[in-house]
């Protein structure tokens, strides 16, 4: 299973990456396989503020439908309106182009120790 | 040449691409010269013919009798689609809702034309009261998530004229069906869900921590989605009414209990019940539905109108009631389905239908024991009308449940309801009923065991399936994504 090593992960599937101060989240490999093919993702507003561990958006997949969380707290500062028109981006690249939202943290240092690192991630999907 | 050798692969015409111009099937009676006036605005009035197919009367029954062989039905085979009760619909349910005196009605006639139908309807309210142990009863919804919506109108005039307003959160456990949270938020109210606990009943501390005097209620399935009872359900109910909350109970379940225990002797203030389900009228594509809704007699102010009274023998139509919700479909329902209803109940007697029950939970243990060697059962204790497996063993030979499911269908078997609960990987849902024989019940394990072998033998032959249905495996997602389902003449 691919669990990029540069990223953190939540319990509920979502990575995040910090790059030049912002953080980009998306659901990771694992979890786009366990759903299937993707069919909606309800976005958020940009200018919305998310809150560690509490839903963002949804995500719709032909079996089930399930909350995206967010793995840490702060402004969302970009969506990827991308997945609006072509949802199964994240089935394709969940690591890539089909990134959902970004983040500008509001208390990363904080709210980064209870993520998991690619090794506690993987450990975590196969329990 | 028009015609190829029959395959039931080729495709099939839509009854619109049948159409000859000036053919008909039926003479008509002419057109008055002067209809009535219809009070619309102009832009609403058609100013074109309909665009009605035009056949004769053997091509229209050709083309649905064929379409009937290439579909899926409980009178052709075993249909063990969990939570919704495939059991079979006896014709004589039929025989009687065409009876012309039930028929030919107008729900506009004067009520002395119309006693008997006021009595069939009140027979059946009385028969399912009984097997409810509640006190009064609509007939209106249409099916049961309208009941449990119509459960939850009913559950916010009681908190308003109780105590000026409506509450605001409703719990429900994570196995709910979906249904649950839609009728939640579409009444009002905000969600509250619990996770269940390990032996997959209702976390009762969870639940303990979770209950305030802004809880309006709960609503549960008894017995819950995983096929279990869930054998604290007066200790739930208790907690929940000690701080002025509500309880439904969704009836998806209730061909489990009748005869054998009743939500009104568990506590219920409201419950819905799926005539389409328990009471064996036609379900998935044969409906229309009925979700008739129970309640205790707190409730009852609060029913739909109109409602039925009865007094020295002869009926009437009350329609004057302060606190009613108002109306949730026009008149007493689908009242087809209520004669059908009670042309089961009165068929079956008191100890036919708790013999249903007794049957539905025997042929459910019955297939938890010969299918839990090789498909993992999720919880490892008896079930009631239904059992809930989990296709995990075969995700390990590279297969998931959606390929099980699908090649099932080569074998003429309907699949289980699959992925649902949502707290079970790669679910199946089974529910036999008690129509189905021993037989039948033996070939579905030998499919079953036969395809779990063919999982490790030969896996590409479940991912490809179905194989020998008229139309092979959907593109779901795609259907999905660009969902399309009107036709265009001109297109």
């Amino acid at each position: 299973m691919n669990v990029p090593g540069d990223l953190l992960y939540t319990k509920d599937h979502e990575w995040i990456k910090v790059e030049n101060g912002l953080a980009i989240v998306g659901i990771t490999e694992f979890a786009q396989g366990e759903l299937g093919d993707v069919v909606f993702v309800q976005l958020p507003s940009i200018g919305q503020s998310a809150k560690q561990g509490e839903a963002f958006g949804t995500i719709e997949a032909v079996k089930a439908v399930a909350d995206l969380y967010a793995p840490i707290s702060g402004e969302i500062v970009e969506v990827n309106t991308v997945l609006n028109d072509a949802p199964e981006t994240i089935n394709r690249e969940p690591y890539g182009a089909g990134w959902i939202v970004k983040i500008k943290p509001s208390n990363l240092d904080a709210e980064a120790k209870p993520l998991l690192n690619p090794a506690a991630y993987t450990d975590h999907t196969s329990a | 040449m028009k015609r190829a050798p029959v395959s039931l692969q080729s495709e099939t015409k839509l009854i619109f691409e049948l159409s000859r111009q000036g053919r008909i099937g039926m003479d008509l009676p002419p057109t008055p010269d002067h209809l009535p006036d219809p009070d619309l605005p102009a832009d609403l009035i058609r100013n074109s013919p309909l665009r009605l197919p035009e056949v004769s009367e053997n091509v229209a029954v050709r083309h649905y009798v064929n379409l009937s062989t290439r579909n899926h039905h409980i009178d052709k085979d075993f249909y063990p689609l969990g939570s919704c009760t495939m059991k079979y619909n006896p014709k004589i349910n039929d025989e009687l809702a065409a009876h012309v005196g039930f028929a030919a009605l107008s729900p506009l006639q004067s009520v002395a034309t119309t006693q008997g139908a006021l009595q069939m309807i009140h027979d059946l309210s009385q028969a399912l009261l009984e097997v409810t142990g509640m006190d009064d009863i609509t007939l209106q919804p249409a099916a049961g998530a309208q009941g449990e919506f119509t459960a939850l109108l009913m559950f916010r005039a009681y908190h308003i004229k109780k105590e000026g307003t409506p509450r605001k959160r409703i719990i429900i456990p994570d196995s709910a069906h979906g249904t649950n949270p839609a009728s939640i938020v579409i009444a009002g109210y905000d969600v509250t869900q619990l996770p269940s606990d390990t032996s997959g009943l209702m976390d009762i501390e969870a639940l303990r921590a979770n209950l305030s005097n802004d809880v309006a209620g709960l609503m549960i399935t008894n017995p819950n989605t995983l096929g279990l009872f869930e054998s604290h359900i007066k200790e739930i109910i208790d907690l929940v009414h000690s701080v002025g909350g509500l309880v439904y109970m969704d009836g998806a379940n209730l061909n489990a209990l009748m005869g054998i225990a009743r939500p009104g002797d568990m506590g219920f203030d409201a419950c819905h019940m799926n005539l389409h389900k328990t009471f064996s009228t036609p379900h998935g594509g044969g409906g229309p539905g009925s979700g008739p809704v129970a309640v205790k007699k707190h409730l009852a102010p609060f029913l739909p109108i109109p409602v039925i009274k009865s007094e020295n023998g002869k009926y009437d139509i009350e329609w004057d009631r302060a606190d009613s919700i108002g109306s949730v479909h026009s008149y007493f329902g689908n009242f087809g389905m209520l004669v059908r209803a009670l042309a089961y109940i009165r068929s079956m007697g008191g100890d036919g239908l708790k013999a249903i029950s007794e049957n539905a939970i025997i042929n459910a243990n019955y297939l938890r024991k010969k299918l839990s060697p090789t498909y993992k059962l999720h919880c490892d204790r008896p079930c009631m009308h239904e059992v809930v497996l989990s296709g995990n063993n075969q995700k390990a030979k590279g297969v998931r449940t959606t390929d099980i499911a699908k090649r099932l269908l080569d074998y003429g078997i309907h699949p289980p309801t699959v992925y649902f609960p949502l707290i079970v990987p790669e679910c199946l849902m089974i529910e036999p009923t008690e129509s189905e024989s021993r037989e039948t019940l033996d070939e579905f394990v030998e499919v079953m065991l036969k395809i779990d072998q063919e999982a490790g033998e030969n896996p590409e032959i479940l991912k490809t399936a179905p194989h020998n249905t008229p139309i092979r495996r959907l593109d779901e997602a795609g259907a999905a994504r660009n969902l399309n389902i009107r036709y265009f003449k001109d297109k």
